[in-house]
């Protein structure tokens, strides 16, 4: 059939809208609104549907296989032959359908949350641009190919961050973003270099063929290519120490953190990790990095969000703290248990992220209407909404107990595959039985701050204002309706877990064979999914007994924060760290050295200046050869003479 | 040592003697006339050389018409006894002297490199018919062309004195 | 016999006739040095002429003629430039410039 031929129209559509859409931002009128919302919506659910369908023919013309398109030979260099080429296997097809399925629903959102700005057609077709480049980073086949989408979405990240951008804080946040993430990509590329020298090749499917007989398991070479290559991750995955652009990243549009900082772009570099399945099941000590900075960054970020006021910051430290889940369970050989988490993810964080946009959606409105300037992002400004929003507090409800591993939602499944999966490998290094510990504390402050956001949020007494509380409503149904899609897939897409591993074994073989994965025996799996389910519905009770939202004020009026809340309050402080630390020395190096001696003083003084100057001294030189007087030329003359015969004399 | 050469290095002495007396003195005129000593002095060199009919040259036209004209222009301009500018400072001095040594030194060593094997020998040709003979004979043969263009030449040098020496053309 | 003697008293009357337009700031002493640089060379010629045949003597008669050619040219040249600068002192030509 032809549904496979027609891959490269999966990414190809997006790309079409990004244009198409680009170029209508060029004439910014009004009324091209709608045919903006045709086209970029339009162009997502074809390639929605398409992807479903390859999907299907895959799974039915060729199951288990891995199938490599080339479309034409990009960098033919000697030994290095890169072609731009797709691969479809089970995890890119996996991810395919993440991505374009969460973003249909995203760009539906998108249609009634972003309905009265200005740069309608701009949002849209940088939307669409990022899924373009999402898709290709999935799809690709080849590390090259992988890091052309890994900086297209960097670079639509940094677009859509500072979409706001005559605000100086949101273009800053875009900055940050940005610049964070080319330290990663340093790490990328160098890992990049050294999978070329060890194995000659730059394609996926040589590489790990050949990585078995190129590397000796747990030598240095392998274990820097690893290091290497999740130090991209960090980096796109705002795991430790490159999370901190995630927080700053909220400036930008909620579907933009639906989207981006939930869903697609920070799993990418889970993906990854899962994609070289392979080197990482020959580094021990890379997969035990990976899966140690991932549960500490997990309960790392967790802590900070037990005091966050801002409902989107909670959020994004969640998608810190849970991309740490996912990177223990890829870190620890549980590709399938990692994947599976991204999915499920992908899921209940979106619909967190545009129910929370919904949420923001309405204070705005009712901000906008009694003209205060009040912050519609503080939870100590909301409370008692479910009254308003009611379709929104259900939804998030399912997400709330999904995230927090409650059965039977989505995400209990997924985390529990994960902890199970590091305990086990406890029974060989002890190291992973902490890792499961943390891993369990990370999930009792999971459900203890995602409670308190439900209860400040949506429970007790309102705080808005009395004017403006007539002014809340229910989000429209183009916003509403993705919101309850998704909150079906967070509840039963816990069902995936019958499936999901028969279909990722193809790709996860390979690994598996080189690192065996660990079994536990049925009734310590009992006992762990028991102590599981425990932690999470302590957390949530210990929240709703412990936190009162009677007791909050808004937030202008509201105390600072003192002792060890003010330290979680203010994220250990790591930002000013960095900024002394790292940031300053830098500038003031840029500024000083670079920049006054090396270019001003060096390049420009002695290179530029000094090349004239020393032409001019030349020439001055030459000048006072000629001064008129005779004697001095019979002089010259005589010189001239005495050299011609030293020569010939020699 | 031989009385030639005795007599050939008291010439050789004073020719030397007077040229260095020549350009060293700040009178015009005893410049002059210092040189006219040395010419002389390079006659009598000539007559020791076998080359009797060019020392006599030397006298009547190098000395006798050359360095006239030269004093008749020393004459002319009425310069005066000579100033200090007339001699260059110390500094002009020394670098004077240090590139005329140099330049001696390099004469020197090419001339002793030693001229090429003896093709023939002057002074029996002379012998024979009188050397202004041996000089005259090749020359209105051999030399014909050289001759007549020097007559040119000499042409040529009158007109231009004279052009340049007018004081309206 | 006094081949070589000769060319070294030619060698270090060329010298000194070089010292003399170095030191020398008169144009018409200047010339005279000059002159006495193509004595030198006369000197050379004639010694040399003893052995490689009597040309050499016709080069000096030669070089006699143009030499007086040189001077009565020379000298009216210096004459000209007397009438429009009132000197012969080199350091006051100094017109020749680029």
């Amino acid at each position: 059939m032809a549904a496979l031929e027609l891959l490269w129209l999966v990414p190809a559509l997006p790309l079409a809208g990004a244009l198409v859409n680009g170029s209508m931002s060029l004439f910014g009128r009004r009324a091209s609104r709608g045919a903006v919302s045709v086209v970029g919506i339009g162009v997502l659910a074809a390639a929605f549907a398409l992807a479903v369908a390859i999907v299907l023919e895959l799974s039915r013309a060729h199951p288990g296989e891995t199938l490599v398109f080339r479309y034409w030979s990009w960098i033919p260099v000697g030994q290095l032959q890169v072609d731009f080429a797709l691969q479809l296997d089970a995890l890119s097809a996996l991810m395919m359908l993440i991505v374009t399925g969460v973003s249909t629903l995203i760009h539906i959102y998108s249609a009634g949350y972003m309905h009265d700005d200005p740069g309608y057609a701009r949002y849209f077709a940088e939307l669409n641009l990022f899924v373009f480049f999402m898709l290709t980073l999935v799809l690709g086949a080849s590390f090259p190919v992988m890091f052309v989408g890994w900086e297209g979405v960097g670079l639509c990240s940094y677009l859509l961050i500072g979409f706001w951008y005559n605000e100086k804080i949101n273009a800053d946040a875009g900055l940050k973003a940005f610049i964070v993430n080319r330290i990663g990509d340093f790490g990328f590329l160098v890992a990049m270099f050294l999978i070329f020298q060890h194995t000659g090749s730059l394609a996926f499917g040589d590489v790990f063929a050949r990585a078995a007989t190129a590397f000796t398991p747990g030598d240095r070479a392998i274990t820097a290519i690893t290091l290497f290559l999740f130090l991209g991750c960090t980096g796109k995955s705002a795991q430790i120490p490159l999370y901190v652009w995630l927080p700053d990243a909220m400036q930008g549009p909620t579907p933009v953190s639906a989207l981006i900082h939930a869903a697609t772009m920070v799993t990418a570099g889970v993906y990854l990790v899962a994609r070289c399945g392979v080197l990482y099941a020959l580094s021990p000590v890379g997969s035990l990095v990976v899966a140690g900075v991932g549960v500490v960054t997990a309960l790392f970020a967790a802590t900070i969000g037990l005091k966050q006021w801002d409902i989107k910051k909670v959020l994004a430290y969640s998608t810190i703290s849970q991309l740490g889940y996912m990177f223990l369970g890829v870190g620890s050989g549980a590709y399938v248990a990692g994947m599976f988490h991204l999915t499920t993810h992908a899921f209940f964080k979106a619909l967190l992220f545009l129910g929370s946009g919904s949420v923001i959606h309405a204070m705005h409105g009712a901000y906008h209407a009694t003209h205060s300037h009040e912050d519609a992002q503080d939870m100590r400004n909301m409370g008692g909404l479910a009254k308003h929003l009611p379709w929104t507090c259900g939804l998030m409800w399912v997400a709330t107990l999904a995230i927090a591993g409650v059965p039977p939602f989505s995400g209990f499944f997924s985390k529990d595959a994960i902890l199970a999966a590091a305990f086990a490998r406890g029974s060989s290094e002890p190291v992973w039985y902490l890792f499961w510990g943390i891993g369990l504390l990370a999930a009792l402050c999971t459900a203890f701050y995602m409670t308190r956001l439900m209860l400040y949020t949506f429970h007790g007494p309102n705080r808005t204002g009395e004017r403006e509380r007539a002014h809340l409503h229910e989000a429209p149904w183009v916003m509403t309706g993705p919101l309850l899609i998704l909150g079906v897939l967070s509840a039963a897409g816990g069902g995936l877990v019958l499936r999901l591993g028969s279909w990722l074994e193809p790709v996860t073989r390979a690994a598996h064979a080189l690192a065996p994965e660990h079994e536990l025996a049925r009734h310590t799996e009992w006992t762990l999914i028991g102590i599981a389910v425990v932690v999470a519905l302590a957390g949530i009770a210990a929240a709703w007994r412990l936190l009162d939202p009677a007791r909050l004020v808004p937030a202008r009026q509201s105390p600072a924060e003192r002792g060890l809340g003010r330290v979680l309050w203010r994220k250990y402080y790591v930002d000013e760290i960095y900024q002394a630390v790292i940031v300053r020395p830098i500038v003031w190096f840029s500024r000083e050295v670079l920049w006054h001696v090396i270019d001003e003083d060096l390049i420009d003084g002695i290179g530029v200046n000094g090349v004239a100057r020393l032409s001019r001294a030349v020439g001055w030189i030459g000048s006072r050869l000629q001064n008129g007087e005779l004697g001095f030329y019979v002089m010259l003359f005589v010189v001239g003479v005495v050299l011609v015969l030293g020569a010939a004399v020699r | 040592m031989p009385a030639t050469l005795v007599v050939f290095w008291v010439f050789a002495g004073a020719a030397i003697a007077s040229a260095l007396l020549c350009i060293t003195r700040r009178n015009t005129v005893a410049s002059a006339l210092w040189l006219v000593v040395t010419l002389f002095d390079i006659a009598a060199l000539f007559v020791m050389l076998d080359a009797q009919f060019i020392a006599v040259l030397q006298i009547l036209v190098y000395a006798g018409a050359i360095m006239v004209l030269f004093l008749f222009v020393i004459m002319l301009l009425n310069l005066g006894p000579g100033t200090a500018s007339d001699v260059k400072g110390p500094v002009g001095f020394a670098i004077a002297t240090v590139l005329a040594a140099a330049l001696g030194i390099q004469l020197l060593a090419l001339l002793r490199a030693g001229p090429p094997a003896a093709a023939g020998d002057l002074a029996r040709a002379g012998q024979s018919e009188g050397m202004i003979a041996a000089v005259a004979r090749p020359l209105f043969t051999v030399y014909l062309v050289p001759f007549e263009i020097t007559g040119l030449l000499l042409l040529a040098a009158i007109v231009g004195a004279v052009v340049l020496a007018k004081r309206q053309l | 016999m006094l081949l070589e003697p000769s060319l070294i008293v030619s060698a270090v009357l060329f010298t000194l006739g070089v010292a003399g337009v170095l030191i020398r700031r008169n144009a018409i002493v200047i010339f005279m040095c000059v002159e006495l640089m193509l004595n030198a060379v006369n000197l050379t010629f004639v010694a040399l002429a003893q052995t490689l045949g009597v040309g050499g003597q016709i080069f000096v008669l030669i070089v006699m003629a143009v030499a007086a050619a040189e001077a009565a040219v020379g000298l009216a040249i210096i004459l000209a430039i007397f009438r429009h600068r009132e000197t012969v002192n080199l350091q006051h030509l100094n017109l020749l410039k680029g």
